[in-house]
């Protein structure tokens, strides 16, 4: 998110963390928060304002759409998306595509359960075996997009037709697999108390406040400006209300779900990796512009490796995460629609297609979108045809979105 | 010219049949302000090349404090204490003055940015060469043409360069603009540094510079202090229509 400045104490030059000139006054503000500058940050408010208008439109046509046995089932739904999202994030800010995602999240998934089903694999051995054999997959990807120089595009779409083939030849010898460990089956069915979402919500804020706090006195110290305290007040305050809101939600029908969590922690842990360690921070200079990033010694290949290995790992993860859901697994899972959702998702929750801008919520909010659109045309019962069209229509606004931010920051 | 900072002689390059650089030589000494003129093809950019150590000559003399030096590599340049700004300037225009300043260098704690430290070292190099971007903290590529430039600049000084090459630093810039770098070029001469600047317009290569060094056909064909009356003698050395020895220089 971008920050907003305060004149006091300012050096010489006009250094504040968003250095403008002029006293920030309340239109200022808005603009920051609507109009996202910072490569880090995304476009918060349209993506929030689009998921209000859906959530409203469904509200009125079904009074069960925002009822909390729905909510939860939505966040169970839109789950799988999230997780492989969060890979797609780490793509496309690296400027490269990763097709082969759904792929892998099917191969991933067929090799947890035949594992775990047909040789016996202890739950949680057989997932990491299908987290490693995701990361391996990433890993072949990003080697040769790093030494030959392909297109991602073209090494992906090899990837995509090639690992869906390897699914298959695991079930011609199996067929359709039903998962029935309890281990496997408690991750998206595991639902907690309300008091632990209390707890880890204040511990949440606690660690933020002392971070926040800890930045703040130690820019005074060094002499920058720090941003005013109310507006560091206003985005703590958000996130309390926010997340209290959403405990409630959870609260009132089965409780706080393992699998929302899950995808939670990843996410709040890859966006710290991405924001504030000298890998993200590559990634995001790579994704810039990859000839500069090389000019000042940073060693592109490398990290064109690494990041395709981490959508190989979450996209292997999203298949698990499916197949727990779903209790099963068949020849067709990852075939379907969730490569093209989870890229959607991205996109509209504000990753640019382009590289180097965008932010781990993006996965998160687009899956949230796509999965609103999706549960609530559900829920009218709409035909397929016509979910297809309206969901291709959003993530076309969504892009267009985005070329039109990028020009505008081009100049 | 008693004691040059950085000397190379004899430098000569060919590309196949292409005599790039044919014994030519440069020197400079701390807080001179050197420009090298030439037409297109006159052999600049080579010897600045050879200079910031991205091609190895064929052959080259060079002395740095008056002992002898070897340039293979950027990296050798750069231990040296040489450092060159590109054209192009390789920013990455979407992340900010800060990332940029220390991408590839960043002041970290494990791996975690110290983003405040670095902050902090922006602010004091900035404030001491007086740039004032527009912000610190919005995507560098929104920012003028100057303003990235003057950031190239000062991001090839966090390193404590002696010597910084300036390669067309002005070439897409506009009037006012051109006024902020050739500023910029002065305050860095006042720092002590010696400063090559490789510019096609000689209005402004007068100045800023104390000497100007043109280049013709791979030789140094002519060496003039930077005074207005010897204006037209550069304009006719670096057409080839005068060859005056430059033997005052060595």
């Amino acid at each position: 998110m971008t920050d907003t400045t305060t004149k006091t104490a300012a050096p010489a030059a006009p250094v504040s963390p968003d250095g403008r000139p002029e006293d920030p006054t309340i239109r200022t503000m808005l603009r920051h928060f609507v109009r996202s500058d910072s490569a880090t940050g995304i476009a918060f408010v349209q993506v929030v304002v689009g998921l209000a208008a859906i959530w409203t439109i469904f509200a009125v046509l079904n009074h069960n759409f925002l009822s909390p046995g729905n909510l939860t089932n939505l966040s169970l739904q839109i789950v799988a998306v999230a997780a492989m999202g969060i890979g797609v994030v780490l793509v496309l800010l690296l400027g490269e595509i990763d097709l082969s995602i759904g792929s892998v999240s099917g191969l991933g998934a067929t090799a947890m359960a035949a594992l775990n089903i047909k040789l016996g694999v202890p739950a949680l051995l057989a997932i990491a075996l299908a987290l490693l054999g995701g990361a391996l997959i990433g890993l072949v990807h990003g080697l040769i997009v790093a030494a030959f120089g392909v297109p991602s595009f073209v090494v992906t779409l090899g990837g995509l037709i090639g690992w869906q083939g390897l699914q298959l030849f695991v079930f011609d010898y199996t067929g359709a697999m039903n998962v029935s460990d309890p281990l496997l089956l408690g991750i998206t069915g595991t639902f907690f108390q309300p008091w632990l979402g209390w707890l880890l919500l204040i511990a949440g804020l606690l660690i933020r406040g002392a971070l926040v706090a800890r930045v703040r006195s130690r820019r005074a110290k060094a002499g920058l400006v720090n941003v005013r305290p109310w507006v560091e007040g206003l985005r703590f305050g958000i996130v309390a209300i926010v997340s209290a809101a959403v405990i409630v939600m959870f609260v009132q029908d089965r409780g706080i779900p393992l699998a929302v969590l899950i995808v939670l922690g990843l996410i709040l842990v890859m966006d710290f990796i991405a924001r504030r360690t000298i890998f993200g921070r590559r990634i995001y200079a790579v994704g810039g512009d990859a000839q500069a990033a090389g000019r000042v010694g940073i060693n592109v290949g490398r990290i064109t490796v690494w990041v395709f290995m981490l959508s190989g790992t979450f996209a292997a993860l999203s298949g698990i995460l499916s197949a727990t859901r779903l209790q099963s697994v068949t020849q067709g899972a990852g075939s379907g629609d969730i490569l093209l959702n989870a890229i959607a998702a991205v996109v509209i929750g504000g990753t640019s297609l382009f590289g180097g801008r965008g932010s781990l919520w993006s996965a998160l909010l687009g899956a949230l979108v796509i999965g609103s659109i999706s549960n609530g045309m559900d829920l009218l019962a709409l035909a397929s045809p016509v979910k297809l069209m309206i969901t291709g229509a959003v993530l076309i606004a969504a892009v267009i979105f985005d070329a039109s931010v990028r020009r505008r920051q081009a100049r | 010219m008693s004691n040059p900072l950085v000397s190379f002689r004899h430098v000569s390059k060919a590309y196949g049949a292409v005599q790039a650089l044919d014994d030519a030589s440069f020197s400079i000494e701390a807080g001179e302000v050197v420009a090298l003129v030439g037409d297109n093809g006159a052999g600049k950019s080579t010897l600045v090349k050879v200079m910031s150590g991205t091609i190895v000559p064929d052959t080259a003399e060079i002395l740095v404090d008056g002992k002898p030096a070897r340039i293979q590599h950027a990296n050798d340049a750069t231990a040296l204490g040489i450092a060159t700004v590109y054209q192009d300037l390789a920013l990455s225009n979407n992340l900010d003055v800060v990332a940029n300043l220390f991408l590839g260098h960043e002041i970290h704690g494990a791996g975690v940015l110290d983003e405040v430290e670095m902050e902090r070292q922006t602010v004091d190099l900035l404030g001491e060469l007086a740039i004032r971007p527009r912000s610190l903290r919005v995507p560098i590529g929104s920012l003028s043409g100057g303003q990235r430039q003057s950031v190239a600049i000062a991001r090839s000084l966090l390193g404590d360069p002696r010597m910084i090459i300036l390669d067309e630093p002005t070439a897409a810039l506009g009037l006012a603009q051109k006024q902020q770098v050739l500023d910029l070029v002065k305050r860095m001469q006042t720092r002590g540094l010696a400063v090559v600047l490789i510019s096609h317009n000689l209005a402004e290569v007068f100045a800023v510079c104390d000497r100007i060094e043109v280049m013709r056909l791979g030789r140094n064909v002519a060496s003039y202090p930077c005074e207005e009356n010897h204006r037209d003698d550069v304009v006719a050395a670096i057409t080839g229509a005068r060859t005056i020895s430059a033997a005052a220089s060595s």
